[in-house]
């Protein structure tokens, strides 16, 4: 869970990508396309991707505690502006924002 | 464990229940049969797993927030390295894969979900309560946290933060809830009899402190 090498920093503006591929991925549907920031590098960890598929996981991916408002997600939510939403989602799911 | 003992006790030669199983059981019987004909594991593997699972229960979060709650400097390390602080409760974390403890104020609220599957820190609290991995919960607790919790009876008001946790990857979540009020006379194993299930998961607070007979 330590040294994180990742390109993102706790902070940072990030999008997540909109991609859709099959297969074992770990980034939910509702959070693509949207808008947060990165709250935590957790480290790097085998690619489940890969892992889900009898591979190896290998490369590593780096794996991010990302944070979004609630309302940027959904659109209406209410009480607006306070309550916050976290998901885990590797490197290869983010773009900068 | 009665499940387990009661399917046994109906066995019929490849040790399948001779009641009426459904198809999820039929296929997880089959996959079995095939691991152990090719010599991939061995019954006493199975067994043995199975007792390990079923010797993990929602005590050892409580044991780990009681003890959070009654040392301060506990809190620190529970927080900073929760793995270790489980094994310095006699807890057996190694095969965690990543924890985070989740700390609730009097400002803030976790509540903590895995909505692609069923991820549950299970190591520690066991197998997770069967309402965790329905759709509804599961689709519910990221756009609509305050109405769930409000189902458990857990009115939170406006101006506390509700923070949700989708534990969509490596991480294990567990929320270290807040200490309730008028709880400063219990001992530690007073205190653990308050840490109930759904608080470690942030869908409800911990139990209030009963209140003094006869005073």
């Amino acid at each position: 869970m330590s040294g994180a090498a990742g390109k993102f920093r706790p902070g940072d503006r990030v999008r997540v990508r909109t991609d859709d591929r099959p297969g074992h991925v770990r980034t939910p549907s509702y959070v693509r396309g949207k808008i947060g920031w990165v709250e935590r590098a957790y480290g790097d960890f085998l690619n489940p991707e890969s892992l889900g598929h009898g591979g190896d996981g290998l490369p590593k991916k780096t794996l991010y505690l990302v944070g979004f408002h609630q309302g940027e997600v959904w659109g209406e939510y209410k009480p607006w502006g306070r309550d916050r939403l976290f998901v885990d989602i590797y490197e290869h799911w983010l773009d900068p924002a | 464990m009665a499940d387990h003992v009661a399917a046994q006790a109906g066995e019929s030669e490849h040790g399948h229940p001779r009641h009426e199983l459904s198809a999820y059981a039929r296929r997880v019987y089959a996959i079995r049969d095939i691991l152990l004909e090719k010599g991939i594991l061995t019954g006493e593997e199975i067994q043995a797993q199975i007792e390990y699972i079923e010797a993990r229960t929602p005590a050892n979060g409580a044991r780990l927030v009681a003890r959070a709650w009654v040392d301060p400097e506990f809190k620190k390390r529970l927080l900073a390295d929760p793995k270790a602080a489980c094994s310095e409760m006699g807890i057996d974390a190694t095969s965690l894969n990543e924890f985070v403890v989740l700390e609730n104020t009097e400002k803030v609220r976790h509540l903590v979900v895995c909505t692609l599957c069923s991820c549950y820190p299970r190591p520690i609290l066991g197998r997770p309560p069967d309402w965790y991995k329905s759709f509804n919960y599961r689709a519910r607790a990221v756009n609509d946290p305050r109405g769930v919790m409000r189902e458990f009876g857990n009115d939170v008001p406006d101006a506390v933060e509700i923070r949700v946790h989708d534990s969509t990857a490596d991480m294990r979540y567990l929320v270290l809830p807040v200490r309730p009020k008028g709880t400063e006379s219990l001992s530690e194993e007073e205190l653990q009899k308050l840490v109930v299930r759904d608080s470690l998961i942030g869908v409800v607070d911990p139990l209030p402190a009963v209140p003094e007979q006869g005073v």
